[in-house]
């Protein structure tokens, strides 16, 4: 079992993320990579509170996440790991080589961001993040929901798919 | 029966939600009772969880009401409300709205808006039930 879907999304826990992806997969447990979330106990009481009571969640800053990795891969439940951006799930990929693909579910509109899909928008710094990631060996996908086509990144790039 | 009745054009309400989920229950309470005044939607499509906030914060502001409904105990509208209930005492949050739900907070108009969320967050819990053939 272990991680079934390494996902980068910027809303982190959502119901796309625990009713969508969750139920086909039965994930039972969620690994949250924020360094952010991570060091604020009201911030994981907030993403605790809003999980279902089957599923377990942790927490972890990336360092944390990378050395703890193996225990997540070990584990005989199927489980989901998120990361709130880009960089995070980059820097996670360098740490632990088991990374073998990537969804990317939500990256939204912000200012300095390009539109590629309804639901990916990205900086010219982001795009060369994610190049960097396919490049370390890592597919790279965008899918926000089961249902939909996993659409590969260099399509996603070129923005031909929004 | 909604011209008739004051204050009906007064929010007191946002309804927040996935897809048009929030407009359609607005769209139901209004074919219903004629209140839709009572109630303002949102949809969090394509908005980051600090476009939720936003978006919340400023429908509050521009409407005075004081009471949040959203969709799903998980949802990100859910975790952007419970951010500003935190900060905002007399915010009120109720999470896993139907449609039985708004129809009591609408017409409780006598009960102040966290009575009213009470009240209502009761009668839709209450709304829920199953029948099966004995």
């Amino acid at each position: 079992m272990g991680i079934h879907l390494y996902r980068i999304d910027d809303r982190l826990i959502h119901g796309q993320v625990v009713v969508g992806w969750g139920q086909p997969l039965n994930a039972r447990f969620l690994v949250l990579v924020d360094d952010l979330v991570a060091s604020s106990d009201w911030e994981k009481e907030l993403y605790r509170m809003a999980v279902p009571p089957e599923m377990e969640i942790f927490f972890a800053d990336v360092a944390t996440a990378t050395r703890d990795h193996a225990k997540y891969a070990a584990d005989p439940r199927p489980g989901i790991l998120i990361t709130g951006d880009i960089d995070g799930m980059l820097r996670l990929a360098k740490g632990v080589k088991a990374i073998g693909s990537v969804n990317i579910g939500g990256v939204h509109y912000r200012a300095g961001r390009g539109e590629k899909l309804r639901y990916v928008f990205l900086t010219p710094a982001e795009e060369q993040l994610l190049r960097a990631l396919e490049g370390s060996g890592v597919e790279v996908t965008a899918q926000d929901v089961p249902s939909a086509r996993a659409v590969p990144l260099a399509e996603v790039l070129d923005g031909e798919s929004k | 029966m909604s011209k008739g009745m004051p204050g009906t054009h007064t929010p007191r309400g946002i309804v927040i939600g996935h897809g048009e989920f929030a407009a359609g229950l607005v769209s139901a309470v209004d074919q219903i009772c004629g209140m839709a005044g009572k109630l303002v939607s949102l949809s969090i499509r394509g908005l980051t969880p600090e476009d939720i906030e936003t978006a919340i914060q400023e429908e509050l502001a521009r409407t005075g009401a004081r009471v949040i409904f959203t969709d799903l105990p998980a949802g990100s509208a859910t975790l952007a409300a419970r951010r500003l209930v935190r900060n905002d005492l007399g915010l009120m949050l109720v999470s896993g709205v139907n449609l039985a739900t708004l129809l009591d907070f609408v017409f409780n108009t006598e009960a102040s808006p966290e009575d009213a969320a009470r009240s209502a967050a009761e009668r839709g819990k209450a709304s829920l039930i199953v029948i099966e053939r004995s």
